[in-house]
């Protein structure tokens, strides 16, 4: 009012149009259109390395999918299999995979013969080397199933070498053949001709996802299927075990501990354990589980308790962290209306944390489920041939591998064919990671709607 | 809204339904409320005044112990509702609370159905012994809370999706359904328009029948509309505590006074 001075002055005229850009904002414009390139760049990075990385598993994983069969009638000679003719299981036992394998090997030829293959050996009983030598196992467990077969032709479906699966994958080439004593190069031509005769042929080998592992010679045996029960059982250990304890530890932390030094000191440490290397929680289940309170070794049991370590400081910060995220506002209402402390947290808090932790806990599953290093360490890196844990104890206690260390293990063996299964572990690794991911999604969408 | 009319209403001399002594609050070392002295008598409402931080919205969470969730926040003094301690050892602050219902600031449903949100209290107090007596609980109460009109059909809608002055009187109904003897209110309007303003007053007014309540407010038209009692606060001191016409018309305090015609706050 006293300043009458500064009304009569004119508004100060504009030197410049809007429709011309100043520098200075040309400048801001020019660094953000800068900004947002490095944005997009860094986006085509990552993406170009995923598609690299998907390109490669599924490249070099879909043919342990896939395996050489051959398939021919064999003829279950009596004189070989039950030379006392009774059909009694314990006496035909007693004839080894060493009597069954003259069988299949004349079966063999003989079906070559029929089809009018000719075989260019000196010696024709050279012509097994296109089987595997996993075959007379297969025919003697068929045999001893059911003995009235003795003495009559059976349809097998048996499995070719690794070398011969690998030709027709296009893994192994005539020239590789020269430096192998395993196969000659007329094995191949031997094994185009059955092709051509359909006696070979290459199609889907469940036994790669439902069967056990094989001794480091015959990988086209070789199957991911105990290993998967053994990485099945820990994950029902680290589930039943880490959600109940990680998610009471939460809730007391958030909303009942009282905030001193001794909780400070609490928090600060369930965030280091987060980062500690997952091999020192390996050593640490050995020490403890095996060591002291002499749990057997190599059990999914065991391997659970230390994945169930390992899981649980991501399972606390995530329901920690999505707790804290639930506003104040709805404890406060729970209270006003006279709930008690308990009550509006299992009534109103949890409820509407319930998707932020079912995620916080199918994260955690997940990194344990592709966990490697600490299983090394308690051995359940162990060689699984068995078959399937025949119950549920004996699937917690007894010996197995687990998915992840089970890639390791055909990882490191030389044969090629085991590099291809590799690949092909991974490929159902990443389905079992991917289904988790999709439960966890539908798991939250659900809980959201339902509040 | 700018009505600074007073209301004369009839204050019959009720009993005093909660009486104050010598309340301090502390919050760590920050000294909050300073040795308060007030009755509060039932079937009133009685407004509590006052600028911004001080300590009437404090006071007010002392009144159903809602300040024990503040771990740095002590209490001394007696506050005495019926002529009992509430800050005894023996009392459960839950059962306080069921006792002295609380309407807070910001609307705030539980994000569950309208029904869901005024049950909550009846069923976790047992007041109901059956779906229909429930049903009736909830019927009572949204027509108490005079929202029953507008969210009888839809009483399966979630609360959350309710207008901000619907979802008010909500809350309050939610808080009435427990049977609360004394009722709390912070600030209930300061997220709402006019309208819905005016409704919730109104709505207070009525339940003056059934409840004692407390009210803390910033606009002195609605303290002076509404309530009966009201009670000036200053730097966490109770300056005035009378009717709300001699607070308004003849204030004794010059601080008061100077609130009122608007020098300070």
């Amino acid at each position: 009012m006293s300043d009458m001075t500064a009304n009569t002055q004119p508004t100060p005229k504009s030197t410049s149009s809007l429709y011309d850009e100043t520098k200075r904002t040309k400048r801001r414009n020019q660094s953000e259109v800068r900004f947002k390139a490095y944005g997009v760049a860094a986006i085509a990075i990552g993406l170009f390395f995923l598609i690299a990385l998907l390109v490669a598993i599924f490249s070099n994983g879909t043919p342990a999918f896939k395996q050489t069969f051959i398939t021919i009638p064999v003829e279950l000679t009596e004189s070989a299999l039950d030379k006392t003719g009774n059909r009694n299981v314990d006496e035909m036992s007693k004839v080894s995979t060493f009597g069954y394998k003259p069988v299949v090997t004349n079966a063999l030829i003989t079906a070559l013969k029929d089809a009018g293959i000719a075989i260019p050996f000196k010696k024709e009983k050279d012509v097994e080397k296109l089987l595997s030598s996993s075959v007379a196992a297969q025919v003697r467990d068929t045999v001893l199933a059911d003995p009235s077969r003795v003495g009559t032709s059976v349809e097998f479906r048996l499995l070719a070498s690794s070398r011969v699966d690998g030709y027709f994958k296009g893994r192994v080439t005539r020239e590789d053949l020269i430096r192998d004593k395993n196969l000659d190069a007329e094995h191949l031509d031997i094994a185009d001709a059955m092709a051509k005769a359909g006696l070979m042929a290459t199609t889907f080998n469940a036994d790669f996802i439902f069967g056990s592992d094989a001794s480091e010679s015959r990988p086209e045996q070789a199957g991911i299927g105990v290993s998967m029960m053994g990485s099945l059982f820990m994950m029902i250990v680290v589930l039943f075990l880490s959600l109940p304890i990680g998610v009471a530890t939460s809730i007391y932390l958030e909303e009942f501990a009282p905030q001193n030094r001794f909780t400070d000191l609490i928090e600060v440490n369930i965030s280091n354990l987060a980062a500690v290397p997952s091999i020192v929680f390996g050593i640490l289940g050995l020490a403890v589980f095996i060591q002291f309170v002499h749990l057997p070794q190599s059990a999914p049991l065991v391997g659970g308790l230390v994945l169930t370590l390992m899981t649980l400081p991501t399972i606390i910060i995530s329901t920690r962290a999505s707790l804290k995220a639930v506003p104040p506002s709805i404890r406060d209402a729970a209270l006003g209306v006279g709930a008690s402390k308990m009550q509006s947290v299992f009534h109103h808090v949890l409820p509407l944390a319930m998707p932020g932790i079912l995620t916080g806990t199918i994260i955690g599953l997940a990194q344990a489920l592709g966990e490697t290093a600490p299983l090394l360490l308690i051995g359940m890196v162990g060689f699984i041939a068995s078959n399937m844990p025949d119950g549920i104890a004996s699937g917690f206690l007894d010996p197995n591998s687990a998915m992840p260390a089970q890639i390791y293990e055909w990882a490191k063996r030389a044969d090629p064919a085991y590099y291809e299964r590799a690949w092909g572990g991974i490929i159902i690794l990443l389905l079992f990671l991917m289904t988790m991911n999709i439960i966890a999604v539908i798991l939250r969408r659900r809980f959201e709607r339902r509040w | 809204m700018n009505d600074m009319r007073i209301v004369k209403r009839d204050v019959d001399m009720n009993d005093t339904k909660i009486s104050a002594k010598g309340v301090q609050v502390f919050y760590g070392d920050t000294h909050a409320i300073k040795d308060v002295d007030v009755e509060i008598k039932d079937k009133t409402v009685t407004a509590f005044i006052g600028p911004s931080g001080c300590g009437k919205s404090t006071f007010l969470r002392c009144l159903n112990r809602m300040n024990d969730t503040i771990d740095v926040c002590r209490v001394e003094g007696k506050i005495l509702l019926d002529q009992e301690d509430i800050y005894d050892k023996r009392v459960d602050p839950v059962q306080l609370r069921a006792k002295v219902g609380m309407v807070f600031q910001k609307p705030n449903p539980f994000p569950k159905s309208i029904y869901d949100n005024v049950a909550y209290g009846p069923r976790i107090h047992g007041l109901a012994g059956s779906k229909a007596d429930l049903d009736v609980i909830v019927e009572k109460s949204l027509r108490r809370a005079a929202i029953w009109d507008e969210v009888k059909d839809r009483l399966q809608a979630p609360g959350t999706g309710l207008s901000g002055g619907q979802q008010q009187r909500l809350c309050i109904a939610r808080a009435v359904a427990t049977e609360p003897e004394v009722l709390l209110m912070d600030e209930p309007c300061s997220a709402l328009d006019p309208i819905a303003t005016l409704q919730v007053e109104e709505l207070i007014d009525e339940l003056r029948e059934n409840f004692s309540v407390v009210i803390v407010t910033h606009s002195m038209q609605q303290a002076a509309r509404v309530s009966q009692k009201t009670a000036f606060f200053h730097l966490g001191n109770l300056v005035e505590y009378g009717d709300t016409q001699q607070i308004f018309t003849n204030p004794k305090d010059e601080r008061t006074e100077s609130y009122i015609t608007g020098r300070i706050g």
